[in-house]
């Protein structure tokens, strides 16, 4: 009887684990003792050079300007992504319903239906300084004083590329949220109209209160995303990655020092680095909710 | 089970099989390269072709397609008919042959093209592709008393040289210039200037018709990049070219290079650039000067070709040359093969892939292409007596008329990081957000960096 169960244990995990090895930890293993070499992509060998490609990305001005700039991706993107979805998500549901809420719903989660390529190239269209959609409308209500080169103006092209993609993953969350604010019990928020709380009152103290594990892990999920940035700034972007280097982001150093310069012991230590630093996020994100929750 | 042992066994697994796994992607070694087939040389084969050698060609198939490769294949064929002939049209050649050359089994032929392209200068340094010298001086397939070499366009057997030896043979042949429409000019009564003070007294009245004198591409300023440098070339000759090329200190300091900077700065200063520019990618940019919102635009030599299914008919497109001189004539052209076709030095028929470059670069091959592909191959000789559509003509015009004068910058190809960063600071530039001297100082530290960097082979020329 025992040992048909380990037998069956055996049977049932290990073809399972050893594709996880094959197709998931390999990779990974590779990857790490690639980036302790000299591997160019096309050879059939590598040197190994120690921590040599780590040393030098503290030197590279250009994996630097990467690193700034997607810092400060985390920074803006996943706040204003929720503040504006949880925005939304309340105003489409919750104590407060209105009128067509179901078909704003769909409305905001319109743009996760386009993928990534797509939406980079529509917005391309929109930001475009002589027949984009942005500065035709600006001049239209008769600001075309601020019209503006959007994506050429080193000031402004990384806060282009962050609304859109504020834009293309707020829908997600607001579905997200607007399921978890109906699970709240009504009586919770009936009490509250009852004791005299006004709109924010019953915001601040009932629905984010209990929608604190939605946050979380949208916080998560959004660092993830603030870290990449690669489709957009490829294809929206001057250069791509400029105007010189303000919207470069790692994942497009990484891809150019491997397939434009054929360094690829050097583009996976980029990788690498990028790996713990989203590790590091991800840890700290989900340490933060769990010591906030124990007090 | 006790869930910690489980997690420690599991890492304690991994652990052990980093070494084994890792060494996947390094595996193969040199020593398992196959023997190359080889036939008997002759007059008539004088490569020494195994004439029932198999043949893998795997060809860029981009804006020129891939029928003329496969219109050499055929006469291949014909030469030798139990040879089985394996072609590949491919748009990212550099994805799909990369794990091949890892593996060491590429094929014969490679054209490594597009955006996509495997950098030239790293297959050299990992010994990837074979050395082209006896393909050279071997007979032209169709040319009697010429060797392949004799046949080319200047320029040619140097863009695929790297440090001595040819390893790429570029099948097309690009000059860059600026482009106007030759009807629009006749139309306002503007002639092509033909040094830089009268291309801005030209703007000006430009300007003063309604027309922005100069558009570019602005989301990629490589393409304002071309003409500064041709410019800069122009000016201070091919030491300067040189100078630039092999890494020498000071070398952007020179004063041709600082005297163009200054002319684009002033180009960019005075409003001659349609605004709005600096965001406008190639197509976006060429539609622009297509519409005759601008006059004059810098391109290479396939504008014509690609611009074909938008160009309103009778606009009659011209490339003029960068109006500027000095240690050069005006009628320099800035000029340089691509389309650049290799033979791997793994690959087990590289006698057949040098038979198939010769057949390729044959003058009958040559002529179809130029008239197919409406751009100019790299072969002498292969358009005349052509008839010509007004942009290739206008090309092919420039090439006769610059003679021996052709020049090209090699570090584009050669140190593909210091290209960006001349990119990068050429668009600030013309942007008016930095100074020409700081231009040149962000440069020559970019230039000093990669002199520096034990990591990068070098060149010189």
């Amino acid at each position: 009887m025992r040992h048909g169960r380990w037998r069956f244990l055996a049977g049932a995990l290990v073809p399972a684990l050893v594709l996880h090895v094959v197709f998931v930890v390999s990779p990974y293993a590779q990857a790490f003792y690639l980036s302790l070499t000299d591997w160019t992509g096309v050879a059939g060998e590598a040197h190994y050079v120690g921590a040599d490609n780590f040393s030098r990305l503290g030197s590279d001005t250009l994996f630097l300007d990467a690193v700034r700039n997607n810092a400060v991706m985390l920074l803006v993107v996943p706040a204003a992504t929720i503040a504006l979805a949880l925005l939304l998500a309340s105003l489409v549901a919750g104590p407060s319903k209105r009128w067509g809420g179901s078909a704003y719903q769909i409305v905001y989660f319109f743009p996760q239906m386009l993928s990534l390529v797509i939406i980079a190239v529509l917005w391309g269209f929109v930001y475009n300084p002589n027949t984009g959609l942005l500065n035709a409308g600006l001049r239209a209500i008769g600001l075309g004083a601020a019209a503006r080169s959007w994506l050429a103006e080193p000031s402004l092209a990384l806060a282009a590329v962050m609304a859109v993609i504020v834009w293309s993953s707020v829908g997600f969350y607001v579905v997200l949220f607007r399921a978890a604010i109906d699970g709240i019990p009504q009586e919770l928020f009936e009490a509250a109209r009852i004791d005299g709380a006004g709109g924010w009152s019953v915001f601040r103290g009932i629905t984010l209160p209990l929608l604190k594990e939605n946050v979380q892990v949208a916080f998560v999920y959004l660092g993830i995303i603030a870290l990449d940035g690669f489709v957009l700034v490829q294809v929206m972007t001057v250069g791509p990655g400029g105007p010189d280097g303000a919207t470069e982001v790692v994942g497009l150093t990484l891809y150019r020092t491997a397939f434009t310069y054929g360094k690829f012991g050097y583009a996976t230590a980029m990788g690498v680095a990028l790996f713990f630093a989203a590790l590091t996020f991800s840890i700290l994100a989900l340490r933060w909710g769990r010591s906030h929750e124990e007090a | 089970m006790n869930p910690s042992t489980s997690r420690r066994t599991l890492l304690a697994t991994a652990a052990l099989s980093v070494p084994v796994l890792s060494g996947c992607v390094t595996s193969s070694s040199d020593d398992a390269a196959p023997a190359s087939e080889a036939g008997a040389k002759s007059a008539e084969n004088p490569l020494g072709v195994k004439a029932d050698a198999p043949l893998e060609v795997v060809v860029f198939k981009g804006g020129y397609g891939d029928d003329y490769a496969i219109a050499a294949e055929a006469t291949y064929q014909q030469k030798y008919p139990s040879a089985k002939i394996d072609h590949k049209g491919l748009q990212k050649v550099g994805e799909a042959m990369q794990p091949r050359f890892v593996a060491g089994n590429p094929p014969d032929v490679v054209d490594n093209t597009g955006a996509g392209r495997l950098d030239i200068a790293t297959l050299v340094s990992a010994s990837q592709v074979s050395d082209l010298s006896e393909l050279l001086a071997a007979p032209a397939f169709d040319q009697p008393g010429k060797t392949v070499r004799e046949t080319l366009l200047p320029g040619v057997v140097e863009d695929g040289t790297f440090g001595g030896s040819t390893v790429a043979l570029n099948f097309t042949y690009t000059v860059w210039g600026v482009w106007y429409s030759k009807a629009l000019f006749a139309e306002r009564g503007w002639a092509y200037p033909d040094s830089w003070p009268a291309m801005l007294a030209l703007c000006d009245e430009i300007k003063k018709s309604g027309i922005a004198p100069w558009t570019y591409q602005g989301k990629y300023p490589e393409y304002i990049n071309d003409p500064l440098l041709t410019m800069a070339a122009k000016i201070g000759g091919l030491d300067l070219v040189k100078a630039v090329d092999n890494l020498q200190p000071g070398a952007w300091n020179q004063p041709g290079l600082v005297e163009a900077a200054t002319a684009f700065a002033e180009l960019a200063g005075k409003g001659y650039l349609m605004s709005g520019s600096e965001a406008l990618s190639h197509t976006e940019a060429q539609a622009a000067w297509c519409q005759r919102k601008a006059a004059f635009i810098p391109c290479g030599s396939w504008l014509e070709a690609e611009q074909k299914s938008v160009t309103p008919p009778g606009f009659d497109m011209v490339m003029g040359v960068v109006p500027a001189a000095g240690a050069l004539p005006v009628t320099a052209v800035q000029a340089a093969s691509s389309e650049s076709f290799i033979v791997p030095s793994k690959a087990v028929n590289t006698a057949g892939g040098k038979e198939y470059l010769r057949i390729l670069f044959s003058l009958a091959s040559a002529r179809d292409f130029a008239q197919a592909g409406s751009t100019l191959p790299a072969v002498a000789g292969a358009t005349d007596g052509l008839t010509l559509s007004s942009g290739l003509g206008s090309v092919r015009d420039a090439v006769q008329a610059a003679g021996g004068d052709a020049f090209n910058y090699r570090f584009r190809t050669w140190y593909a990081p210091l290209a960006k960063a001349i990119d990068d600071a050429t668009g600030e530039l013309v942007n008016r957000r930095i100074s020409v001297a700081d231009w040149s100082a962000r440069i020559q530290k970019a230039s000093d960096s990669l002199a520096r960097d034990s990591t990068v082979v070098k060149y010189t020329r």
